[in-house]
């Protein structure tokens, strides 16, 4: 489940700047089921079979401002390899990237969804990029945060 | 000069046997050119095809630095597609060319504002990489647009590329491959 602990803007020059603060609790398992452990975990159906070199999982913020009627920001991204723990389980993780809005678009922005993503690598073949069930909406207040608490 | 004619042949009959046999070979000359001129329209016909089936200037690309490790390797192919109408989308791989360099580059789309009239602009990273795209942009550039984009990555080889980087590197090599592939079919006799 991922969940946002703490998040605040805060504005640099003439942009909005947000900060998130994560929990992502993903497990991918090795065959085609999954049983879910209780309603709230988010689980992948994904195989990790022979032809997976590995998988490129991203993070990504995806909402609409007045200026952009679609923006995506990626977060936080990881790679996976075949043999890597198929588990994850982070928790108070901050964005890996800077979350500028291309203009004022974060203040009072009460639907920013979280969604998790990943590429799959295959060692040859085509390469399908997979969005994972399951994501998060992140309102942002309406005030800027003045406190470098970051 | 004259072989000695066989049985009571004068010279006469010797030149014509001799110019008969230039003849021929002369006619399996232009036979095989046109074989050769045939087998490189052929070629240049799929990749033509090719680019307008996937939309892309250029459909197939050989990756050329290690910028977006453990995924692609130098050496590495892939295959793009360009479709107009395909949005662009964060964690996507796109193969761009900055405004006034000859070579593209492999990496993901990080970034993505689009407006509602449908344009877009967008910042790449590469895996490998610590940083985002900006310092490979242009002077005072800080996205990209649809327009620099080269294709998508939907499919990819490894190694099979390692091929043209070692004739880009060793254009010797480049010739003498050139050279052995056209005597080869030039040469070559259809029984």
């Amino acid at each position: 489940l991922r969940k946002n602990v703490e998040d605040f803007t805060g504005p640099r020059e003439r942009s909005d700047l947000g900060f998130v603060t994560f929990d992502i609790t993903a497990d991918i398992l090795n065959g085609k089921n999954a049983t879910f452990w209780n309603k709230n975990t988010l689980m992948l159906f994904f195989i990790f079979d022979w032809n997976v070199k590995q998988l490129f999982l991203y993070l990504s913020a995806e909402y609409s401002t007045k200026n952009n009627a679609l923006n995506q920001v990626v977060l936080w991204d990881k790679i996976m390899l075949r043999g890597d723990n198929p588990r994850l389980s982070l928790k108070d993780m901050k964005s890996k990237y800077f979350f500028f809005d291309d203009g004022n678009g974060l203040k009072g922005n009460r639907n920013i969804t979280l969604t998790l993503s990943w590429n799959v690598v295959p060692n040859a073949g085509i390469l399908p990029l997979v969005t994972g069930s399951g994501h998060v909406s992140v309102p942002f207040p309406d005030t800027y945060e003045t406190t470098k608490s970051y | 000069a004259c072989a000695g004619g066989a049985g009571g042949a004068g010279p006469g009959a010797a030149m014509d046997l001799f110019g008969d046999l230039r003849r021929m070979n002369k006619r399996q000359l232009y036979y095989q050119v046109l074989n050769f001129a045939m087998i490189v329209s052929s070629a240049l016909m799929i990749w033509k095809g090719l680019i307008v089936v996937t939309g892309s200037e250029s459909p197939i690309v050989v990756v050329l630095s290690g910028s977006m490790e453990p995924a692609f390797h130098r050496g590495d192919l892939l295959f793009l597609t360009n479709f107009h109408d395909d949005p662009i989308r964060a964690g996507e791989i796109v193969v761009f060319k900055v405004e006034g360099r000859d070579i593209p580059i492999v990496h993901r789309v990080i970034k993505v504002h689009e407006k509602g009239n449908g344009n877009i602009k967008f910042l790449t990273k590469g895996d490998n990489n610590e940083v985002d795209d900006r310092g490979l942009y242009k002077e005072g550039q800080n996205w990209l647009e649809k327009k620099d984009v080269v294709g998508r990555a939907r499919g990819f080889l490894p190694y099979v590329g390692m091929v043209t980087i070692i004739m880009n590197d060793y254009p010797k090599f480049k010739y003498a491959l050139l050279a052995v592939m056209g005597a080869y079919v030039l040469l070559k006799r259809e029984s």
